[in-house]
């Protein structure tokens, strides 16, 4: 078997928080956005990353290409170790590694033209590309994603949510990555345009070969996307595997909540339906419960869940709980089809 | 005879680019108690719909057509007559409880206000009351919560206290625009849950009006939905949901992603419709699958198909399909 193409090892992710009345020579306090993140990705597969807000989901993509200084070890295609690689040694792997992000007016720059918006990463991964190759290969990328080579001198105000990601999509793709990272990617579009943009990164990803990791707190998204799912809150891991595992049976109680919390398009199934509620509020991140996380909010928790964090406890999947099981509530709507 | 009629509602927007025609000719009835979802992508109008109906509107925004409230128009009422409806027989419930919230007022002087104004109430019982509604809508220790500013509650509490503020006078109608969207999951599903519980504690007719038909299909018995500024389709929400008619309705459903089955998640193609200018034909045939000469030309009719259904289409999915 051949090395994954991204591996992560207890990956951490620090903020210090200093407020302005902290005296300079106190430490301050430490917000711990990433909490030891360890997962292997292999070529041409999906991973999504999903949870709610205040998970660390967007924290943990940016780690992974160092737009965040982070510890532990990113092993890139089983020889690199790109955390502590500089910015120049860094350089090198930016081209294999995009990302695409959520608002997709907000991460195109309003001064400049579509042409010269996908050009950019050429500019800055193929300086020695010639005008009219680079002409070429923007034209040839801007079909693929699905705009009109016409439309190549226009700026992003004159296009719609929707074709906004898709001028994103072939900016990350003009430099042929392998791994593209999808930052919440269809969170900002309404349902029709959503299908689309799914539909566009799907064809891609079959068409080119890519690994894809998608984030999203949209978990039906989620179940359509990915091939394995990794579940986030609080900066910890609450339970990850196979998709079709983790949505049809799933073991840890926070994934539980989450599943019976999204509305199904379906009135019957709603009806039938009953909500795993959590207790109270998302605790402060910056004071986070001992133990396991969830505890403060889990009916489950017992005095052990106060004093020791879990460990993965299932085969084949991890679920991060000392109390992992089925709920039976939940299987009736998982399973009605 | 219906708690809320609208008849031929029309809105518009002056911009520096022409009218932008927001809302054209929706027509709809509310009866006492029901909850009605009004369902419609970006740029539907939905929204707009319900500032008109409660005088809302920015400056540059003109409603025409008929809305009655218990027989007696509103539309457009001068401001000091509107106040006395709004928060007191229609109150309303926004997306983004943090700007609708006056983040300089303490909680219990914003509930108060509302209280004192409508029902001539002390500011003393005015904030009792705001307390036994805040713990209805289940703030933990409400009693000494009240006095604290939006800013200290989190996203889930701070839309607590907004439909706590909305509830305060039991108003007949509560207008919900997007009570959810700005929330977490979890946070959602506990807030439909207990919207629902108040509801059918009150009494109140409901509209709620959202984008996602997940939260419709848990919440409302009727829906609408809207596409460019019109009434595609309108159905109890059963039938709707399980035969869809509209083509719209169909490809809307079809797109959606979902939890609890494998979707094919089938797009929509095409691009969302321009508002600026009078619309000519039905807003969705640039994108329909069925379209013909006459859908540009024409808008349907809302026409009535079956037990309180109806539709605007010239070729209906039933038509395509026999």
């Amino acid at each position: 078997m051949s090395a994954p193409l991204i591996e992560a090892r207890d990956l951490r992710v620090t903020f210090d928080i200093r407020r302005a009345s902290d005296l300079p020579w106190t430490t301050p306090p430490q917000l711990r956005a990433v909490n030891g993140v360890s997962f292997a990705l292999e070529e041409g597969k999906t991973l999504g990353i999903v949870g709610e807000s205040g998970c660390g989901k967007s924290t943990l993509a940016r780690a992974l290409i160092r737009m965040l200084p982070a510890e532990g070890q990113v092993i890139w295609q089983g020889e690199t170790d790109l955390v502590p690689l500089g910015p120049r040694a860094m350089l090198k792997h930016r081209a294999d590694i995009q990302m695409i992000f959520q608002d997709p007016l907000a991460s195109l720059d309003p001064r400049m033209t579509v042409g010269e918006i996908i050009a950019e990463p050429l500019r800055t991964h193929r300086p020695k590309m010639g005008r009219k190759e680079r002409r070429e290969k923007v034209r040839a990328v801007m079909e693929k994603v699905g705009l009109l080579p016409n439309q190549i001198n226009r700026y992003p105000h004159e296009f719609s949510g929707g074709q906004c990601q898709r001028i994103g999509i072939a900016r990350a793709l003009v430099v042929e990555p392998k791994l593209l990272i999808c930052d919440e990617p269809v969170s900002a579009l309404d349902v029709s345009i959503q299908a689309q943009v799914i539909a566009l990164l799907e064809d891609l990803r079959r068409d080119l070969g890519l690994t894809i990791i998608f984030i999203a707190h949209d978990l039906s998204v989620g179940r359509h996307v990915c091939d394995e799912v990794m579940v986030r809150y609080l900066g910890a891991m609450m339970e990850a595997g196979p998709t079709e595992k983790l949505f049809t049976a799933p073991q840890h109680p926070y994934t539980q909540a989450l599943l019976s919390a999204v509305p199904i398009p379906d009135p019957v199934v709603e009806r039938a339906k009953k909500l795993i509620a959590l207790e109270g509020d998302l605790p402060s991140p910056l004071n986070p419960p001992s133990g396991c996380p969830l505890r403060t909010r889990c009916a489950r928790a017992t005095e052990i869940c106060a004093t020791t964090p879990p460990t993965a406890t299932i085969e084949g999947r991890e679920v991060f709980c000392h109390h992992p099981g089925p709920a039976p509530e939940l299987q009736a709507i998982l399973e009605h089809d | 005879m219906a708690l809320l009629d609208v008849r031929d509602l029309n809105v518009r927007f002056a911009t520096q680019e022409g009218a932008v025609h927001a809302v054209n000719g929706v027509s709809f009835a509310l009866e006492a108690g029901e909850t009605l979802g009004i369902v419609g992508e970006s740029g539907s109008g939905k929204s707009q719909l319900a500032f008109s109906i409660l005088g809302l509107l920015a400056a540059n925004g003109r409603a025409s057509g008929s809305v009655a409230f218990e027989g007696r128009e509103i539309l457009n009422l001068p401001e000091a007559q509107l106040n006395k409806i709004r928060a007191d027989r229609i109150a309303m419930v926004f997306q983004d409880p943090m700007t609708a919230l006056n983040p300089y007022m303490r909680i219990s002087d914003q509930m108060a206000e509302t209280l004192m104004q409508h029902k001539g109430l002390s500011k003393r019982d005015a904030v009792a009351q705001a307390v036994v509604m805040l713990d209805a809508v289940k703030i933990p220790d409400a009693k000494n919560r009240v006095r604290l500013f939006p800013h200290e509650f989190s996203g889930g509490m701070r839309q607590r206290v907004m439909i706590a503020m909305a509830l305060l006078c039991k108003p007949d109608v509560l207008i919900a625009d997007e009570p959810t969207t700005a929330l977490d999951v979890t946070v959602q599903a506990q807030i439909m849950d207990l919207l629902g519980e108040l509801r059918r504690e009150l009494g109140m007719a409901t509209v709620l009006i959202t984008h996602d038909l997940g939260v419709v299909a848990g919440f409302c018995e009727r829906a609408i939905v809207m596409y460019g500024g019109q009434v595609m389709e309108q159905s109890p929400i059963d039938p709707l949901f399980a035969q869809p008619t509209h083509p719209y309705t169909r490809g809307l459903l079809a797109a959606l992603p979902r939890l609890d089955a494998n979707s094919t998640m089938t797009p929509i193609r095409g691009n969302p419709p321009n508002m600026t200018g009078a619309p000519t034909g039905c807003p969705f045939c640039p994108r329909c699958d069925f379209v013909e000469d006459i859908c540009a030309v024409k808008m349907p009719p809302l026409t009535t198909f079956a037990a309180g259904r109806a539709r605007a289409c010239h070729r209906p999915i039933e038509e395509v399909a026999a």
